[in-house]
């Protein structure tokens, strides 16, 4: 086979995921040092609240549940692979992985409505924003088709690994590259959007002191107890 | 003991005449950006009203402050578990609507319309879509209306009146308001502090300002939940909160803030209130009748030798010292008894004290028309004795003034007043000069904030 060595496959699933990848770490941690005032949803629940919680809540925690278990299928794809052996487990993962993807599609679509409808909470909307909102509902859908279309779907994606190989992917259907695709597309543009607001998790706040008192002057050390 | 240095304000409502121009000053100063359009960290209510946001004083629906359940205080709006499960939707949060829709006028429209048959107009327009809107509520937008029926009858506190005193208060001709200047109360026990999931908002150790640390903040909006005076604002442009500042780049170069320099009635009052750090957590958590007692009793002497002997062991400078002698808020709150904090009932042990109106009173027998339960209900906590305690002083100090400058009041009639009130000759003459008389000098007595150490508050700094 004389076949070139940038065939579109190789751009897409050698290339893009290298670049992505290396986007999202450098980008996230940039913004992370030089900019952390940037670090932040710029919610607009205070121009619209009711349309809000019904489009986030479903939302969250559909896509959460959904991310964990691309996280889990990742990091231990043995185990997945262990589960899915019996057709009924497979079938209770994946259509678990199915209602919760149906929820993430369902607050989603009520998130571009809310945004494209209400006037106040639109200008607050970037185009980048549009382009994420875009690309997350593509690829929340395609993952949706793709658990409905073929349901060995989870331990395909428990048996990929870290060495790309291009020939395992080429006999993918179409849904699946795409969403494969959409992927490292999403991770690469996490840095630069609104996305970055993942990495606000409120952990501190949970074992603090309830009261945060800065001292300019160091106080007397008799005053420790 | 834990001896702290507090910058505290007093508002003394009797002068204040509600012309706007503290808020305008503040307005002008630090909200005219976007997204803070809407914010007025200073603004002033006509009382009885509704006031702004909305009937924020009306707790069940806002769910701001503290709430004490046995022995623990609890925020009302959020904790620990709660900020976990509310993560994607607060479910308190005062919405734009609350506020206003901030907006402006096309006044370009009168110059480059067209030549037309009609007047060329200047619509309103939005100031957060650009597009034209029908103003429906605005800063101040029940501003005098003390006996409307829409706003007044709608102010929460009317809820500890009876039906007969609530028709006393809106009655024709005998229909009375007063004004109420805000900001932000800069809390002892601060509910936004206390709230925030980031660790963004913080208390100055050396001078008690309460500030948010832009650069740490995340927007999680839940100091706007939890300030029960509604006083942090989300700003939702920049997709963080925002609360008053006091000013503190002129408080670090010695000057008042904008707000208490602009004040043509002279209500406000800037000073150093010395404190038992120690004591703050059963002065928070103090009986609902006893709270502004519990609030006075942690305020320490600094004239006590024993007071400036444990400051000094407790690193305040000397210079912060000197100032609480000079304070005028040491004055009116801790020895005069005459300023009271604003609903300490939220259990924030607010910094920022009222001075009760007394005007328009009836007559001198310190009975002031506005009913004594609605003041208590804004400044007593549910304990009347320390709002009559106010008013009744205040009422002697006008009465020994009308016997020396009108003389229509006999001595003894004043004498009688001034001991019911508890109060000598010099201490009524002292409440005088300090009331009418007092410079910006003896109003505003900002301690020396150390220049060679300003640069470093600047800084994220200290911990």
């Amino acid at each position: 086979m004389t076949e070139s060595i940038v065939s579109p496959d190789v751009l897409l699933f050698v290339a893009l995921p290298y670049v992505a990848v290396a986007l999202f770490v450098a980008g996230t941690l940039e913004r992370l040092v030089k900019h952390p005032e940037s670090m932040t949803s710029r919610s607009s629940q205070f121009l619209e609240n009711r349309q809000h919680f019904w489009a986030m809540v479903p939302f969250h925690y559909g896509i959460l549940v959904v991310l964990a278990g691309h996280l889990v299928a990742l990091a231990m794809p043995g185990a997945i692979l262990g589960w899915n052996a019996s057709a009924m487990r497979l079938y209770a993962l994946e259509g678990t992985g199915l209602a919760f993807g149906f929820l993430a599609v369902l607050g989603l679509t009520a998130a571009i409505v809310r945004r494209a409808s209400v006037a106040t909470v639109r200008v607050t909307t970037t185009p980048l924003d549009w382009i994420v909102l875009g690309a997350l509902l593509a690829q929340i859908a395609s993952g949706v088709a793709v658990a409905i279309a073929y349901s060995w779907g989870s331990s395909w994606f428990a048996a990929a690994r870290l060495r790309p190989d291009v020939a395992a992917i080429a006999a993918l259907p179409l849904a699946v590259k795409a969403h494969v695709v959409g992927a490292f597309l999403l991770v690469g543009i996490f840095p630069f959007s609104r996305l970055v607001h993942v990495v606000n998790v409120p952990t501190p706040y949970l074992w603090r002191r309830p009261q945060v008192v800065r001292w300019y002057r160091r106080r007397p050390v008799s005053l420790e107890k | 003991m834990d001896v702290r240095a507090q910058l505290s304000m007093v508002f003394h409502l009797d002068k204040c005449l509600g012309c706007h121009t503290c808020s305008v000053a503040c307005k002008n100063v630090w909200t005219d950006r976007r997204g803070a359009e809407y914010m007025w960290w200073n603004n002033v209510e006509t009382k009885p009203g509704t006031g702004f946001p909305t009937q924020w004083e009306d707790q069940d629906a806002y769910r701001g402050g503290w709430e004490r359940t046995g022995d623990s205080l609890q925020l009302r709006s959020t904790g620990r578990a709660r900020v976990v499960a509310n993560i994607f939707h607060h479910p308190h949060l005062p919405t734009i609507d609350d506020y206003y829709e901030p907006w402006t006028y096309e006044y370009e429209r009168l110059f480059t319309a067209p030549q037309q048959d009609d007047q060329p107009t200047a619509r309103p327009i939005s100031l957060i879509t650009g597009k034209p809107m029908v103003p429906e509520a605005g800063p101040n937008w029940d501003d005098d209306l003390g006996g409307s029926p829409v706003y007044a009858e709608h102010d929460p506190n009317l809820a500890a009146l009876t039906e007969i005193e609530r028709r006393e208060l809106f009655a024709i001709e005998r229909l009375v308001f007063f004004y109420l200047p805000r900001t932000c109360n800069h809390c002892l026990n601060p509910a936004c502090v206390a709230a925030c999931p980031s660790g963004a908002i913080y208390k100055r150790g050396e001078d008690g300002i309460v500030l948010i640390d832009q650069s740490r903040c995340r927007g999680w909006r839940s100091c706007v939940a939890a300030c029960p005076y509604k006083k942090s604002f989300y700003n939702w442009a920049s997709g963080k909160s925002e609360k008053c500042i006091l000013c503190f780049p002129r408080i670090e170069s010695g000057q008042a803030p904008a707000c208490f320099h602009a004040c043509p009635g002279r209500v406000r009052y800037l000073g150093v209130l010395l404190y038992d750090a120690d004591r703050i957590r059963p002065a928070a958590s103090a009986n609902a009748g006893s709270l502004v007692d519990a609030q006075r009793s942690m305020l320490l002497d600094p004239f006590d030798p024993a007071v400036i002997a444990e400051a000094a062991r407790c690193g305040i400078a000397p210079s912060t010292l000197d100032a609480a002698r000079r304070s005028p808020v040491d004055r009116f709150v801790r020895q005069w008894k005459l300023a009271l904090p604003l609903h300490p009932e939220f259990r924030t042990v607010p910094m920022l004290f009222y001075v009760p109106p007394l005007s328009p009173s009836v007559a001198h027998d310190g009975e002031a028309r506005v009913s004594v339960k609605y003041l208590t209900s804004l400044f007593g906590g549910g304990d009347e004795a320390p709002v009559r305690y106010a008013l009744r002083k205040e009422a002697a100090v006008r009465a020994s003034r009308r016997a020396a400058t009108v003389g229509d009041v006999d001595r003894a009639t004043v004498d009688r007043l001034l001991s019911d009130a508890e109060c000598s000759d010099a201490e009524a003459d002292a409440i005088y000069r300090m009331t009418t008389l007092a410079t910006a000098g003896d109003r505003f007595v900002v301690p020396p904030t150390f220049r060679e150490q300003a640069v470093e508050m600047l800084h994220e700094g200290g911990r």
